[in-house]
């Protein structure tokens, strides 16, 4: 239950923390998640760039519409109120239910985003809000929509030489409709299935369907879930025969109770 | 084998120390600094018996790297001794037999703590929520539960009667 040996280094402006990426090393921010798989071993880089000490890694900025989420902001903040409007409400709510408060204490969205546990709740929900993720290589910055970030079961967008800057997320109205619900048999473990469903005033509804041991599926017009429930939810998770029939049973609950709480008065 | 010198402040005292880049601070400060008050169980974020406050929050140290604390100020369970909530805690726990063996008592007792703190309105569904990342394998947490909502109930400002 150590970590095998692997050097550490702080890098004090992006540029050099993407060079170190660059040539090999693996990120490190509040390592809420590395730390566990570097403990059992799972994962053992040769060295760690430790992101939490470089400016403007943490805190939010709002302009024109967008909310620009520092990679380093951790789920208590977002829990606390950190994300203005009704996005940060929609944020707080899932931060909360996010592992524990000690973790949420340390545990960064930008960690958790760009490690892509597909159990994990950022890689659900951020897709669903809609948004767009800053990655910065060696080239300097590139845009990355959320609904395409995660392409595998810890796998991601990013190449090998860059880093998760910021993620931004849009602004929205207090008209604004969400559900979310996941499955966990004890408070704070992994979700065994995740959905979300948000409805924007006047634009088809998104929803997502995640914590399925693949990357989240993203349905970017879900009109015909909100229309007919029952039967599209039965077709979504009819696509997925390997997950075996009690997942999917709680796949099609996790679509039927998040369109509910959509749809609620 | 690579060595990394920091600086911590533990339970008040400033101390520099050196830290082989995969400790954990819970390694740190139970086997170097003899804090053996800080519990070492799962170590990988999951039982809480670890819980150290870390610059004023409770954190995991089985997760946190040594490292990663450098300026940090960390406060572990021999650091609470002229805390208020915290004695009522530890007196509120032998009251309701919220411990025996006492494995977890520390992290649970760092949780606790912040609960009272932050969440003065919470009720019972709400401490039972956020002690899920503590667990204890004795009590069966009632004695627990009573315990944190017994110190919650006796911080509020009594309403009614006089």
């Amino acid at each position: 239950m150590k970590p095998a040996v692997f050097s550490y280094a702080r890098p004090k402006s992006w540029s050099d923390a993407v060079k170190l990426v660059a040539s090999g090393a693996r990120a490190g921010a509040g390592t809420q998640s590395l730390g566990p798989l570097l403990n059992l071993r799972l994962a053992q880089p040769d060295m760690i760039a430790d992101l939490r000490h470089l400016p403007d890694y943490a805190g939010v900025v709002v302009s024109g519409g967008v909310l620009r989420i520092g990679a380093g902001t951790t789920h208590a903040a977002i829990e606390d109120g950190a994300v203005p409007g009704r996005t940060g409400e929609i944020m707080a709510g899932v931060a909360r239910r996010i592992a524990y408060r000690p973790v949420r204490n340390r545990g960064t969205i930008g960690g958790s985003l760009a490690h892509a546990d597909p159990a994990a709740d950022w890689v659900a929900v951020l897709p669903a809000l809609g948004g767009t993720a800053i990655a910065l290589g060696l080239r300097g910055e590139r845009r990355v929509p959320l609904a395409g970030f995660v392409t595998g079961i810890f796998e991601t967008a990013l190449a090998s030489d860059e880093l998760l800057r910021a993620v931004e997320v849009p602004t929205l109205p207090a008209g604004v409709r969400w559900g979310h619900w996941k499955f966990c048999r004890k408070v704070g473990e992994f979700s065994k299935v995740t959905a979300c469903v948000l409805s924007v005033p006047g634009t088809a509804p998104r929803a997502v369907l995640a914590a399925l041991d693949r990357p989240p599926l993203v349905i970017e017009d879900a009109s015909a879930l909100l229309d007919d429930t029952e039967a599209e939810a039965a077709r979504i998770v009819s696509a997925f025969p390997e997950l075996g029939e009690w997942r999917r049973a709680v796949a099609q609950t996790a679509l039927r109770k998040a369109v509910a709480a959509v749809k609620q008065p | 084998m690579s060595r990394i010198s920091i600086s911590l402040t533990v339970n008040g005292e400033r101390t520099e120390v050196e830290t082989e880049p995969r400790e954990h601070l819970a390694d740190l400060l139970r086997g170097r600094l003899m804090l053996t008050g800080t519990h070492v169980g799962c170590e990988h974020g999951v039982c809480g018996a670890c819980t150290v406050e870390i610059d004023g929050v409770p954190a995991r140290s089985c997760i946190t790297y040594a490292g990663s604390c450098d300026g940090a100020s960390v406060r572990t369970i021999e650091g609470f001794g002229d805390d208020t909530v915290m004695a009522a805690l530890r007196e509120a726990f032998m009251q309701e037999h919220a411990l025996q063996c006492g494995y977890c008592t520390p992290g649970m007792l760092v949780a606790a703590r912040d609960i009272v703190l932050r969440l003065p309105e919470a009720d019972e569904a709400r401490v039972r929520e956020e002690l899920a990342g503590n667990l204890c394998r004795c009590t069966g947490y009632r004695g627990i539960v009573r315990a944190v909502l017994g110190v919650l109930a006796a911080r509020r400002p009594r309403s009614g009667h006089v």
